[in-house]
């Protein structure tokens, strides 16, 4: 929604017109003025603090270094915890594809009227609610003894635990829980906007079934799926509180570290510094989608 | 319409069904368990409406709720005025510069809020503003504004500009125009962008989590400390009516903003 949207639509309009001396500073002054406060002097100053070679508050002095980037390509360490990090987001982007392309197809091309509006709010509706509070009521569904397995053993008597919380698992299924309205809501508009006669015009033409999935719509739909994907893949690659409540030992990605760099250790360069890594690599998968996304705006 | 296609669409239909059950089943079980007398959750469930009193009870958590709303509320004001004053000068004016300026709204939605969040702790802390609800108040608002730039300029769209025109030229001054012609037309836009606002806010737990000070937090960070300690009731009967509230809200934008388009 929003990555269409705003390409598209954050004053397009007729502006034939130029502005008068004082209208522009008057009115877009104080909300860029906003923004350079709260993101880009800060982002700048994180960029400085990297730099440093500790964090220069009370009595210590600190010095210019690069070791902190250095250090992150030496030491295995932090590679394989970008690495995961990645990884997660990449499995949490394709399971919401596959969960959410159906999903949306159905919602745009087989259900019409004041049934798909509702369903449609039904959808983004659990999105509404507070990422956290979401993750925390999965809890309550994977641990021992909870929901999910009460309801397995009623099915079948002596299963068993499943022992899903706190593993990998329950880290994807609440990511993908948190994250799959996103992916059904882009996809949806994409295909929202294909003209029914397209797709007519390929059955009537003898393609079957898939063939007209494969070579009509998916191809037209591509643009919301990769909105989609990245709306999802960034948060995903930066979430810490998702891994951490839900994973346990085993939620510890380039997210958490980076969070106890700055609650925990103190360690504010290293946790800036890593930050500008990811971001870094973030940047690198933006412009290397660049030509799908801005497909996207025509 | 072939007969064959007729199962094909009720299996789509299962699917979607069966999707919509994942989505709202940690709802569901949410706001269940906050009526159950057990503290660990066990079932069969003992129903029970312990934990609301206990909340009522709890003034930590009424507290962090009451900021939550403070804040959300300030935020809200700040920046659907700052937004809608830009999104009318993106739609009213070409100028040089202007597609730069668009460009600049993507980082606060785009960067991962734990990036947003580290940075501003850290520039906030550098520059002496400091944590506490006043730098949360700055951070809300920053991710609030894209979001209501877009939503307002999406209303903007369907605007005919030569209703201001005409307004101009009928002798109204700039202020009048925008008072009595732009805004009243503008209306359903703003309190579609000033309830996303809202949400964002109200919901905001990264950036909260970095900016809020021991003692003096918004809801979503007494929710995650106290899930860190170890799983108290109360937060299920909170949570249960944040999310009836957050709820409640997208409804409201729905009243006045068509999500996925023309229908």
């Amino acid at each position: 929604m929003t990555v269409r949207t705003a390409s598209e639509t954050a004053g397009e309009g007729t502006a034939e017109r130029r502005p008068p001396n004082r209208a522009l500073p008057a009115m877009l002054g104080p909300a860029y003025l906003w923004l350079a406060v709260t993101i880009f002097l800060p982002l700048s100053a994180m960029l400085y603090f990297s730099l440093l070679t500790e964090t220069p508050f009370g009595e210590r002095v600190a010095a210019f270094t690069v070791q902190h980037y250095l250090d992150f390509f030496q030491k295995d360490f932090y590679q394989t915890l970008m690495l995961r990090s990645f990884r997660l987001g990449a499995e949490v982007t394709l399971y919401c594809l596959l969960l959410g392309f159906p999903c949306a197809y159905v919602l745009a091309k087989t259900i019409k009227g004041r049934w798909r509006e509702a369903l449609f709010l039904l959808i983004i509706l659990p999105f509404w609610s507070n990422a956290l509070v979401r993750v925390f009521s999965w809890t309550m569904v994977l641990r021992g003894n909870g929901v999910l397995e009460t309801a397995v053993n009623w099915v079948f008597p002596d299963f068993g635990s499943l022992g899903l919380m706190f593993t990998y698992p329950a880290i994807i299924i609440g990511l993908v829980h948190s994250y799959l309205p996103y992916m059904i809501l882009t996809t949806y508009i994409s295909l929202q906007a294909i003209d029914d006669s397209l797709i007519e015009a390929a059955r009537s033409l003898g393609a079957g079934r898939l063939t007209t999935l494969r070579r009509v719509v998916i191809p037209l739909a591509l643009p919301g799926m990769a909105a989609g994907s990245i709306l999802i893949f960034v948060p995903v690659v930066g979430s810490f509180m998702e891994p951490r409540i839900l994973g346990g030992r085993q939620g510890t990605f380039i997210g958490t570290v980076i969070e106890d760099q700055f609650t925990a250790v103190f360690n504010w360069p290293l946790g800036a510094a890593l930050s500008f890594i990811m971001l870094g690599f973030v940047l690198l998968i933006f412009a290397l989608s660049a030509p799908v996304l801005r497909r996207a705006g025509s | 319409m072939s007969r064959r296609r007729l199962p094909l669409t009720s299996l789509g239909r299962v699917y979607l069904g069966a999707v919509l059950l994942f989505l709202y089943v940690p709802i569901i079980v949410m706001a269940v368990m906050s009526f159950n007398a057990s503290q660990l959750y066990r079932l069969p469930i003992e129903w029970s409406g312990v934990w609301y009193e206990r909340l009522a009870g709890n003034a930590k958590l009424i507290d962090a709720g009451l900021n939550s709303l403070g804040v959300a509320l300030v935020t809200t004001v700040i920046a659907s005025a700052l937004g809608t004053l830009a999104a009318i000068a993106f739609f009213r004016y070409d100028f040089r510069g202007k597609k730069l300026l668009q460009i600049l709204l993507f980082p606060p939605i785009a960067i991962p809020w734990l990036i947003i969040g580290t940075s501003m702790l850290i520039f906030f802390f550098w520059i002496g503003i400091g944590r506490g609800l006043h730098a949360m108040v700055l951070g809300h608002v920053a991710l609030a504004l894209p979001y209501v730039i877009i939503v307002v300029s999406a209303r903007l769209k369907a605007f005919d500009p030569h209703l201001e025109e005409a307004a101009r030229s009928l002798g109204a001054s700039q202020w009048q125009t925008l008072r009595y012609v732009t805004l009243p037309f503008l209306a359903p836009g703003v309190i579609a962008a000033a309830l996303f606002a809202f949400a964002v806010s109200f919901d905001q737990f990264v950036i909260s989590y970095f900016l809020a000070v021991p003692g003096v937090s918004t809801l979503p960070v007494e929710i995650y400390t106290a899930i860190r300690k170890g799983f108290t009731p109360e937060i299920n009967a909170i949570s249960t009516i944040i999310i009836c509230l957050s709820m409640a809200v997208l409804l409201g934008v729905a009243r006045f903003y068509k999500f996925g388009g023309e229908r």
